[in-house]
């Protein structure tokens, strides 16, 4: 069909607008990595600037000069990921299928003992002191973990999938004389996938960019995830004398040290690699976006 | 299930054997999945029930070595403290602006958006744009205060690098309370408009496109067919949104809050929310008892709120509604 005018009017204006805001969206993270490798000197006389004059990796060799505190974050944010994630999409799992078995008298009492906890809530205090005062989870590397893991809307969403699943696939296997948790092992968490991968990849991104409760409960450095290690040192000037004196710098000579270009260069390490995986993965957030908006 | 007329025929004691025996019977044939169930069970009552029971320290004078159910009650000083200082009028009337701010911006950007993105019929380019928008999404807010601070700085700002070579003297954004109410919306918008383009855009692709062609035979134009046809189509989309964040008024974005202002003293009037409060009465100056309370103070609210949003909702579409 021919584009009339004001088809042809409003496409530009599409265009125009899309073009600006997909721009508003990109140049922060481009003007991130540009000042990263600007040269110190220049950030301070004239700043960060899309456009330096000068370029410099001194911001990086200073940060890798040292790469085991920069490694062992990245190794504490991948095994709390990865070990987070698989746990948590067993447990979010195993318990909506349980929920939505319309066979089980008492699913909907176990349901509303989940959903009551989006309804209210203790606040930060209590649950606080009952981490640190009675699971001892001070330094513990299961504080990292257990926060994140189960929520009440991850089990509404697995369930709704769940129950797109015919019944009569669990009549017929149980006539097969299959027990429950075979039919969940079996032939639930194969059929459910889909389901597992994107909310598998929510649960993820949601471990990978926590920093909240590394803060809130590990004061070891050896503990720190990469995203809570990115905001101490981007925050203290304590911390980034640290770098300086490991990485072989003196104390007090701080001209030496490109803070500012490293505080970029930093941002780019611990962001670049996940943001590689990006176009990989931002499809998988789409649809799941949308499942989710449907099923909902 | 006993129907009323029977149950009332037998006496209370047959009942209770009954009803045991139904729920023995129950438990033997529900073995498998009550086992099943355990690990999400023990998980929500140790992390989320637990520190519900522990709402109690709101009216008690917290020490350590007695613990939470061992201190001393002190009735409801926390909470005159809490309201006395001030601080209970600031940090809720901030927590609800910014939030109202965020859901008229944030809804507005998306279903624009949302609405262009799905009238644009260059596939490459619909997906370029899309991936740019969802990337801030990514990012935890850690990196959007990285950026934040490397456009907003006032020694060597972004923004201030292009003010001053355009002959503007400097800002010092992180001294000025009044600027950041625009910042913090645009930060919540920038990092949400993806998320939130991505659902309407459903929402849109589900419309009749026998409605449009219909509408094009008759004579409507592009404009007509969006503000006749496309956003009457969205409005209960919309309205279930707005009603669901609605339910969520009285809690603030601690990260977003947390990470942008971080401790800057200048800012706390114009930008203080309730769980920034709390934090720092807790972890900073060790108020549990105060901090408790305004924890409280908010969870009553955040539960009232959604009671009523819930029920608008159930009014409005019974299928949306969350229970």
């Amino acid at each position: 069909m021919k584009k009339t005018l004001d088809e042809k009017v409003f496409g530009l204006i599409c265009y125009i607008v899309m073009t600006i805001v997909a721009l508003l969206c990109l140049v922060p993270f481009l003007l991130v990595v540009i000042s990263s490798l600007t040269d110190e000197q220049e950030i301070i006389k004239r700043g960060f600037s899309l456009f330096p004059h000068k370029l410099s990796l001194a911001a990086y060799k200073f940060a890798l000069k040292d790469p085991l505190i920069i490694i062992r974050a990245y190794g504490v944010t991948i095994s709390v990921t990865v070990l987070g994630t698989l746990v948590a999409l067993l447990a979010v799992s195993m318990t909506s299928y349980v929920l939505q078995r319309k066979d089980f008298a008492w699913r909907n009492k176990f349901s509303f003992y989940i959903y009551f906890t989006t309804l209210f809530n203790g606040g930060l205090v209590p649950y606080y002191i009952f981490m640190i005062r009675y699971l001892h989870m001070k330094n513990n590397l299961l504080a990292l973990i257990l926060p994140l893991m189960l929520n009440a809307f991850n089990i509404i969403l697995m369930r709704s999938y769940l129950s797109s699943i015919p019944t009569a696939l669990i009549e017929a296997a149980r006539i097969d004389g299959a027990g429950d948790f075979q039919i969940y092992w079996k032939i639930i968490l194969p059929l459910a996938k889909p389901a597992l991968a994107t909310i598998g990849l929510f649960i993820a991104l949601g471990y990978w960019n926590d920093w909240y409760s590394c803060m809130l409960f590990i004061d070891n450095d050896k503990l720190f995830t990469l995203q809570y290690y990115l905001y101490r040192m981007v925050n203290g000037a304590e911390a980034m004398r640290t770098i300086s004196t490991t990485a072989g710098g003196k104390i007090g000579s701080q001209t030496a040290l490109p803070s500012e270009a490293l505080k970029m260069a930093l941002t780019v390490i611990v962001t670049g690699p996940i943001l590689l995986l990006y176009p990989f993965v931002q499809r998988y957030f789409v649809s799941g976006l949308t499942v989710g908006a449907v099923k909902q | 299930m006993l129907n009323g007329s029977t149950q009332k025929l037998t006496s209370n004691s047959q009942v209770a054997e009954i009803k045991s025996g139904k729920f023995m019977k129950e438990l033997k044939k529900n073995k498998v999945l009550l086992i099943m169930l355990m690990p999400a069970v023990i998980y929500f009552f140790l992390f989320c029930y637990i520190p519900m029971g522990g709402v109690i320290l709101a009216f008690k004078n917290y020490n350590y070595s007695a613990g939470i159910f061992g201190s001393p009650f002190v009735g409801i000083s926390n909470f005159k403290y809490f309201f006395l200082s001030g601080k209970a009028f600031e940090v809720t009337k901030n927590t609800v602006l910014y939030n109202v701010a965020f859901i008229i911006v944030n809804t507005t950007l998306q279903v624009g958006m949302a609405i262009l993105i799905s009238e644009v019929s260059k596939k490459t380019f619909k997906k370029f744009a899309q991936s740019a928008m969802f990337l801030p999404y990514f990012i935890s807010w850690v990196v959007v205060s990285v950026i934040a601070y490397n456009l907003l700085n006032a020694g060597n700002g972004a923004i201030n690098s292009i003010l001053s070579s355009i002959g503007i003297s400097k800002i010092n954004f992180y001294d000025k309370p009044g600027a950041w109410p625009f910042i913090l919306v645009f930060a919540s918008a920038w990092k949400s408009i993806g998320y939130g383009t991505v659902i309407y855009l459903a929402a849109i692709t589900g419309i009749d496109t026998e409605i449009y062609e219909a509408a094009k035979i008759d004579g409507a134009n592009i404009f007509q067919r969006i503000f006749k046809i496309t956003i009457p189509c969205l409005k209960p989309t919309v309205v279930i949104l707005t009603l669901l964040a609605i339910g969520g008024i009285f809690r603030g974005d601690f990260q977003m809050f947390y990470q942008l202002i971080g401790n800057d003293g200048v800012l706390y009037h114009a930008t203080d929310v309730i769980d920034t409060f709390t934090f720092r009465s807790l972890i900073q100056s060790g108020e549990v008892g105060m901090s408790a309370a305004a924890g409280l103070y908010q969870s009553v609210f955040c539960f009232i709120t959604i009671m009523v949003t819930n029920y608008l909702v159930k009014r409005y579409d019974s299928e949306q509604s969350l229970f």
